[in-house]
């Protein structure tokens, strides 16, 4: 395998996932099978993104392959000189990793659906949006630049859009998608001034290139506050995208989308995007914008986490975790552990889409039943599924074993090592608690939907273990949810090939006074030229790779136990509690919500937030509006009959004109000439010897008249 | 004794000429109409005839008079199958009924 031939790999996983759109967008009408032809071809990208993997982590973990082509070059422009835009792919281990995340899932998910989708009026249609998802999201994350980023950005909005309004009957659906589409152009509309900054100052779009002209010093209007602006706007993207706070309101509402998109697009891949975004111009982020990160990242995971606590609907309570956990890896962001971040965005995109596939196989089991007050005892009718969905939730709670106790604690052991160093201890109490409230959530939802006695007893036994399709991804995910995937001690990831091989922290490019003090490079010529073109710093000599200070990597190590006992402590107290409230019933939940009331119904509302969204952007949108509108109909549309009244006006004056004057001369001409000729058709007589007096006469006449003589 | 010169002969030509046209005018019937018009070709040949003898121009005026006579027989000729035909079709040679021109 040569680097060209891993290019070819790529082209190849970019564009079959078109191809079986298109075919199966065109044909699906007239072929009734044409959806076997989208899942095979997702089945070859699949294949494709193993080889790919496997080949460029064992032959070419080290380096960056990239290949480009000049998309649109102009040349001598009067300010920017020549530009050459151009388009490529970039292998890093980043991207392959996340290029094979993405196609395992979406091909699990494609076979999923074809049990959970059986029957549906547009059926064949519905794996062609798939496979549309499937292709943008491959062109996020292989693309060398962030132009090509931003393209693909929106083409997975719309197939968002397309997949969360599928069932566009629903009125509910139909909106929820649009809402979707809405609240992510906010975020977009951030990212693509960031992008115009970029590119205002660098004239090129290419990741690389950016990153080592901001190395050798060019920053936006030469200032260290406008790259933290530039880096704030293109996070504003991933805000829009990954739903944090104070856009997440979209993403519950997706979940209106059928379950197996959800598992899809709003929990494992699309959401993941702006977390991979955020990853992939880390670089780029100064102090600042990293601690604004950290903010939104720690809002976005605790808000969330105590509405999901309130929630009844399986799915809504999954959506708020999802938002949580998208939450918890910005936050790491924020604080600097990428890698984790990262490591955290691939377990977790494993098992939250179990999870959402497992709600996807119990709701299926119960006739489109998502309301989990209305289950229970479906441990004895879904076994696989219970048990599938038990290890997601371990994973997801941050139990030993599992692959989510090592991003977790890691992303705890990040923030526990940042407020060592700065003294904001409140990012690990954030993220202590949001630890607690997920496990206690998530086992409530396994108690209520698993547990008990069944509160709907007609659909209960009714109720059957979903079909072999449906259930192979499950047990697939579950599998990946444990730690043995990513590193061969279970307690601790760092050693692991996942964290010490395959995942490396980028190097900054930021100037040293920008940065977060503990991420200063103490020695400077150690950030040498090199080692800043590439994001992944891997032509860097192993060990002087200097990213973040010794302190930091201390601090991170000294965080190790005491963030891991206590997340352990923390999640084991979370499930205690749901065993407590839902399992033995000590405590009544409904009690304690009383007695809380004001708490609660602030959580079981979500916050409020849609409705102060209503009660302020959207009434502020709907005003301007309705006076836009106003101002048409009246200042506009009268404008417009004014000039048309004077228009006409002037019309029927020349009209009148032209009728009277110009029609009267021309009629006063023609009458003249008739006059004329009733005189002279006297001398018509069509007699020839008139005729001949006349001619005599007139050379008479003439003769007279030219007389010499 | 009288010398007849130039003058007489355009004299003479003039009021033959004059003959023809107050024939071509005033008669109704298209024969005379006709020979109103042998009239005034004759005063021209006249003419042609007087120049020749009087001015210098050697053969011309003759062989110009001859020309006429052919070319009046063939007017002739031409101009009664005219006739031939009007009456043919308007049943008459009056040519002051025959104001079709008008139209």
């Amino acid at each position: 395998m040569t680097e060209f031939n891993l290019i070819q790999i790529a082209v190849a996983i970019l564009f079959l996932p078109l191809v079986g759109f298109a075919f199966v967008l065109f044909f699906g009408k007239k072929i009734k099978n044409a959806y076997l032809f989208e899942i095979s071809i997702i089945t070859v990208t699949f294949i494709l993104t193993a080889v790919l993997l496997f080949n460029k982590l064992s032959w070419f973990p080290d380096k960056n392959i990239v290949s480009e082509f000049s998309w649109i070059r102009i040349q001598n422009l009067a300010v920017l000189g020549n530009i050459s835009i151009d388009l490529g792919f970039l292998l890093d281990n980043l991207s392959v990793i996340m290029i094979f995340t993405v196609a395992l899932i979406s091909m699990l998910v494609h076979i999923f659906s074809i049990a959970y989708m059986k029957g549906d009026r547009l059926y064949n249609r519905y794996f062609a949006y798939l496979g549309l998802f499937t292709f943008s999201m491959s062109g996020i994350v292989l693309t060398h630049n962030i132009l090509m980023m931003y393209i693909f950005w929106e083409l997975v909005g719309i197939s968002s859009y397309l997949l969360i309004g599928f069932w566009y009957e629903k009125k509910s659906a139909s909106d929820a998608g649009k809402k979707a589409f809405l609240v992510n152009r906010i975020g977009d509309i951030g990212m693509f001034s960031g992008i115009m900054l970029i590119f205002n100052t660098y004239h090129t779009f290419t990741f690389d290139k950016i990153f080592t002209q901001m190395a050798a010093g060019t920053l936006p209007f030469n200032s260290e506050f406008w790259l933290t602006v530039t880096g704030l706007l293109l996070f504003c993207g991933a805000v829009g995208k990954s739903a944090q706070f104070p856009l997440h309101v979209w993403l519950p509402d997706a979940m209106e989308g059928p379950t197996p998109v959800s598992a899809l697009i709003h929990a494992a891949t699309m959401v993941a995007a702006g977390v991979f975004l955020v990853c992939r111009i880390y670089p780029i982020l100064t102090g600042n914008a990293l601690f604004i990160i950290a903010v939104i990242g720690a809002l976005s995971a605790v808000i969330p986490a105590t509405i999901a606590l309130t929630q009844n609907d399986i799915k809504k309570v999954l959506a708020y975790s999802t938002v949580s956990q998208l939450g918890y890896m910005v936050m790491a962001l924020g604080v600097g552990a990428y890698k984790f971040a990262f490591f955290h965005l691939i377990t977790h995109a494993f098992f939250k889409a179990c999870l959402f596939l497992g709600s996807g196989s119990v709701i299926h089991a119960m006739h489109h039943e998502q309301d989990i007050t209305k289950m229970g005892g479906l441990k004895k009718k879904l076994p696989l599924t219970y048990a599938t969905f038990l290890i997601a939730s371990l994973a997801l709670s941050g139990i030993p074993l599992t692959s989510g106790f090592l991003s977790k604690d890691g992303i705890l052991q990040g923030t526990f090592a940042f407020a060592s160093l700065t003294g904001h201890w409140l990012f690990p109490a954030a993220g202590f608690a949001v630890a607690m409230l997920t496990a206690f959530y998530m086992f409530r939802l396994i108690i209520l939907t698993f547990h008990g006695e069944p509160k709907n007893k007609e659909k209960y036994d009714h109720a059957h273990e979903s079909p072999f399709v449906m259930a192979m991804p499950l047990v697939v995910l579950s599998t990946l949810s444990i730690f043995f995937w990513y590193t061969p001690n279970p307690v601790n990831a760092d050693a692991g090939w996942f964290l010490s091989k395959w995942i490396k922290s980028p190097v900054l490019s930021v100037p040293q006074n920008a940065r977060y003090s503990f991420m200063k490079t103490d020695v400077v010529s150690s950030v040498s030229k090199e080692g800043i073109a590439d994001i992944n710093n891997s032509t860097t000599v192993e060990g002087k790779e200097i990213v973040y200070s010794e302190a930091y990597t201390e601090a991170m190590h000294h965080a190790h136990y005491p963030a891991m006992f206590l997340s352990l402590l923390v999640a084991a107290l979370g499930i205690v509690f749901a065993f407590i409230f839902y399992y033995w019933k000590k405590i009544s939940a409904d009690k304690l919500a009383a007695d809380i009331e004001p708490l609660y119904k602030l959580s079981f509302n979500k916050w409020y937030f849609d409705e102060i969204y209503n009660a302020t952007a959207v009434a502020f949108t709907m005003g301007s509006s309705r006076f836009l509108a106003w101002f048409d109909m009246n200042i506009v549309d009268g404008a417009v009959n004014g000039v048309a009244t004077v228009t006409r006006w002037t019309s029927s004056f020349t009209g009148k004109f032209d009728s009277v004057i110009v029609d009267g001369l021309v009629n006063l001409v023609a009458y003249f000439s008739g006059f004329i000729g009733l005189i002279l058709r006297r001398f018509q007589t069509g007699k020839v010897q008139t005729y001949l007096v006349l001619v005599v006469f007139s050379l008479v006449i003439i003769l007279y008249l030219f007389k010499t003589f | 004794m009288i010398h007849v010169g130039l003058t007489h002969f355009l004299f003479i030509s003039s009021i033959l000429f004059s003959l023809g046209i107050f024939g071509i005018v005033t008669r109704r019937n298209a024969v005379m109409v006709l020979m109103g018009i042998e009239l005034m070709l004759n005063a021209a040949n006249i003419n042609f005839i007087a120049f020749a003898r009087y001015g210098n121009f050697g053969l011309q005026g003759q062989i110009m008079a001859l020309f006429v006579i052919v070319v009046a027989a063939a007017e002739a000729a031409i101009a009664l199958a005219i006739v031939l035909n009007i009456y043919k079709i308007f049943s008459t040679v009056n040519v002051d009924e025959i104001d079709t021109l008008k139209d």
